[in-house]
């Protein structure tokens, strides 16, 4: 994520001039600025926010740093913050609870989603060039309705009175209604279909790209086509199944709006539990802290993986 | 709202750089409400635009929640807001609001004073709020779905929902309760026989105990699906707030499928809630904002308001010009003795207190 925002700092300057170099500075400062100013800058309040300690008043936070005190008042600040906030997250096992069932959705809804859309984008990137804009604008167009419809849509469809069950029921393939609806199965269908997209566009891009002559060589060399799919295909569009999965995985930890809908009252997740903190509790600092270890718990991996990338990248340079 | 907000803004800007009409524009009187969703007869708000000369922003929201946040986070940019009792009198510890000239109010003679004693315990000498609406929780059902269910159901009395025996029977067509802990458990405690003082952290600890047990027979706790769930006749039981239920009823009506909904107000009592009109201490507006509180103190527009939204008002003045199916439904004005058994309960203030109560809550629902 990280890297798609900063620019790469350009091949070594070919000797520019000076003011062509200003130039060049100001168009990386861009990005920079908005990094700082809509990434770092709210991090830090939240970062701030979440040693501090809850009060009733307007904000319901305190100590508030206060600037027109000049250094004393940064240091009575500095005195007054504490992590008991962080502390409070291990003493109830709410929280742990709440991140290992978020993972727990995200990890199988990824899984189920990598399985419906891999399929999905072999067939577009095989499928005649003509059409091809066609099924690439099929994928986008939900996207062009909010979210909250097409999550809402669901309720209509998976109730017990809904359409699925209405034509189950019409087919005689059940007697009974099935209640999915308000359960952890319903949370998989909600994320899966959000999320399809952010799945399928990645591997389309990576599987078109893909050079056919690796796979007739294989096949003129005796290769049987599901090996050489194995052996070809599927390493060759390992970058989309793994730029697919993140851009999955990560909003679906946090996600909130589907398991609220179609979740039932026992799906755990963590954007609940925050929601719960902020809203009923009226405790800022402890729902901040639970965001700090969120982006903690999601940017470590990342990090760990895009270094090893890099490294890869560099042994084969 | 806030493109509106930002168009008129741009307008002002507009008008001011360019010397047109500059200070016309300006002069433009606007007060901006914003209130519960679906809670308002938009005539009104017509009305008091020809009759005033004020024009009105109005904008809606449909959890307490999310307005404390907002007027906690401050600078809402709202002259009026509607919060519910529990929560006005902690936003009124928080400085949020100021104190109403009451001068500027001289419509509050038509106001009911036992109402406005009940809403003293949370805005003491009523000096910060003026009351819109008040209503009840309890109990909303399908007629035809629960008789077949359960031919002698107990529709009177919390046992209907909070015995496992006679809930296990309802389960089959749909069970949905409050995702509100301190709309839902209070109610609990009074089915246990325990009195819904809701800050007695032992005793809702054994109401969300008790609702832990119901859990495999609830459908969903949420706190607006049930209105939609009980007109589509998705469920048969709801426990919610009286009003809601009403709008299903309506909407059911509408719907002419032959969904037939009730309400009932359970005899060991139940909650009664209120739902103030208060002033932001930063509001931009706050003149207009007392004209607009005392238009709503007028007989005529309170009852108007509550022909529309089927919610009791605290304006006795306002009683005569009700239609008789809102006045004389004792579901909505309860019978004084019916009235005498509803409790009103208290606001949490200390922070782990608070955190114990949800925290109870989360486990009644989710087991953990």
């Amino acid at each position: 994520m990280t890297d798609a925002a900063a620019p790469d700092a350009s091949p070594p300057a070919r000797a520019a001039a000076a003011p062509g170099r200003w130039k060049r500075w100001l168009l990386i400062a861009i990005p920079y600025c908005w990094l700082l100013a809509l990434f770092l800058a709210p991090f830090f309040i939240v970062l701030k926010i979440s040693v501090s300690d809850t009060v009733i008043a307007q904000p319901p936070y305190e100590p508030v740093l206060d600037l027109s005190q000049g250094w004393q008042g940064i240091k009575d600040w500095w005195s007054a913050l504490d992590l008991e906030n962080y502390s409070a997250l291990f003493d109830d096992e709410l929280y742990l609870a709440s991140y290992l069932s978020s993972l727990k959705i995200a990890t199988i809804s990824t899984l189920l989603t990598l399985a419906i859309a891999y399929p999905m984008a072999y067939g577009m990137a095989r499928a005649p060039k003509s059409i091809r804009p066609t099924l690439l604008m099929a994928v986008i167009l939900p996207f062009w309705t909010s979210l909250l419809i097409r999550v809402y849509a669901w309720i209509g469809i998976l109730n017990p009175d809904g359409l699925l069950n209405a034509f189950l029921l019409w087919a005689r393939v059940i007697n009974e209604p099935l209640y999915i609806m308000n359960t952890e199965t319903a949370v998989y269908i909600g994320i899966v279909y959000s999320y399809l997209p952010f799945m399928v566009l990645p591997l389309y891009a990576s599987l078109e790209k893909l050079d056919e002559t690796l796979l007739e060589a294989a096949a003129d060399l005796g290769c049987p086509p599901w090996k050489a799919f194995w052996k070809i295909t599927v390493p060759l569009s390992l970058p989309g199944v793994i730029a697919g999965c993140f851009l999955v995985f990560i909003p679906a930890v946090g996600e909130f709006v589907i398991p609220d809908l179609l979740g039932g009252s026992e799906t755990l997740m963590i954007g609940k539990t925050l929601y719960n903190e902020f809203f009923l509790n009226r405790d800022w600092p402890v729902s901040s802290a639970i965001a700090v270890l969120l982006l903690l718990v999601l940017v470590v991996p990342i990090a760990i993986y895009n270094n090893i990338q890099a490294r890869e990248i560099g042994d084969k340079a | 709202m806030s493109l509106k907000r930002f168009v008129s803004a741009w307008t002002v800007a507009l008008g001011l750089v360019f010397g047109v009409s500059g200070a016309a524009i300006a002069q433009q009187k606007e007060v901006r409400v914003y209130n519960w969703s679906d809670y308002i007869d938009d005539q009104i708000l017509k009305d008091f635009e020809a009759e005033t000369g004020i024009k009105v922003v109005y904008d809606v929201f449909d959890s307490n929640e999310i307005l404390e946040t907002k007027l906690l986070t401050g600078k809402t940019g709202y002259d009026v807001v509607v919060p519910s009792a529990t929560f006005l009198s902690r936003q009124i510890k928080a400085g949020v609001f100021q104190k109403l000239d009451k001068s500027k109010l001289p419509n509050l003679v038509n106001a009911w004073p036992e109402i406005y004693k009940r809403v003293a315990q949370y805005d003491p000498d009523n000096s910060y709020s003026i009351n819109y609406m008040w209503g009840t929780t309890g109990i909303g059902y399908n007629v035809d779905k629960v008789k077949k269910a359960f031919p002698d159901a107990p529709l009177d009395s919390w046992a209907l929902v909070y015995d496992p025996d006679n809930l296990k029977k309802l389960k089959g067509c749909g069970v949905m309760l409050l995702d509100s802990p301190e709309d839902l458990l209070p109610s609990v405690m009074t089915y246990l026989g325990l009195s819904p003082d809701w800050s007695n952290v032992e005793n809702v600890k054994k109401a969300a105990e008790h609702l832990a047990k119901l859990k495999p027979y609830i459908t969903k706790f949420h706190s607006s699906e049930y209105i939609n769930a009980l007109a589509n006749g998705n469920i048969c039981v709801a426990v919610g707030y009286s009003g809601d239920i009403f709008q299903a009823k309506t909407r059911a009506e509408e719907a002419k499928k032959g969904v037939n909904i009730d309400y009932s107000l359970p005899k060991e009592g139940a909650q009664l809630w209120f739902d103030e009109m208060a002033i932001p201490a930063d509001a931009p507006h706050p003149e207009e904002a007392l004209i607009f509180l005392n238009y709503m103190l007028k007989p005529e527009v309170a009852a108007k308001a509550s022909n529309f939204v089927q919610y009791a008002n605290g304006n006795l003045k306002s009683q005569e010009f009700l239609d008789e199916g809102v006045k004389g439904n004792p579901s909505i004005y309860p019978t004084p003795e019916v009235f005498a058994r509803l409790y009103t309960v208290p606001t949490i203030e200390d922070s782990k207190t608070q955190r114990a109560l949800t925290r109870a809550w989360t486990k009644a629902k989710s087991g953990r």
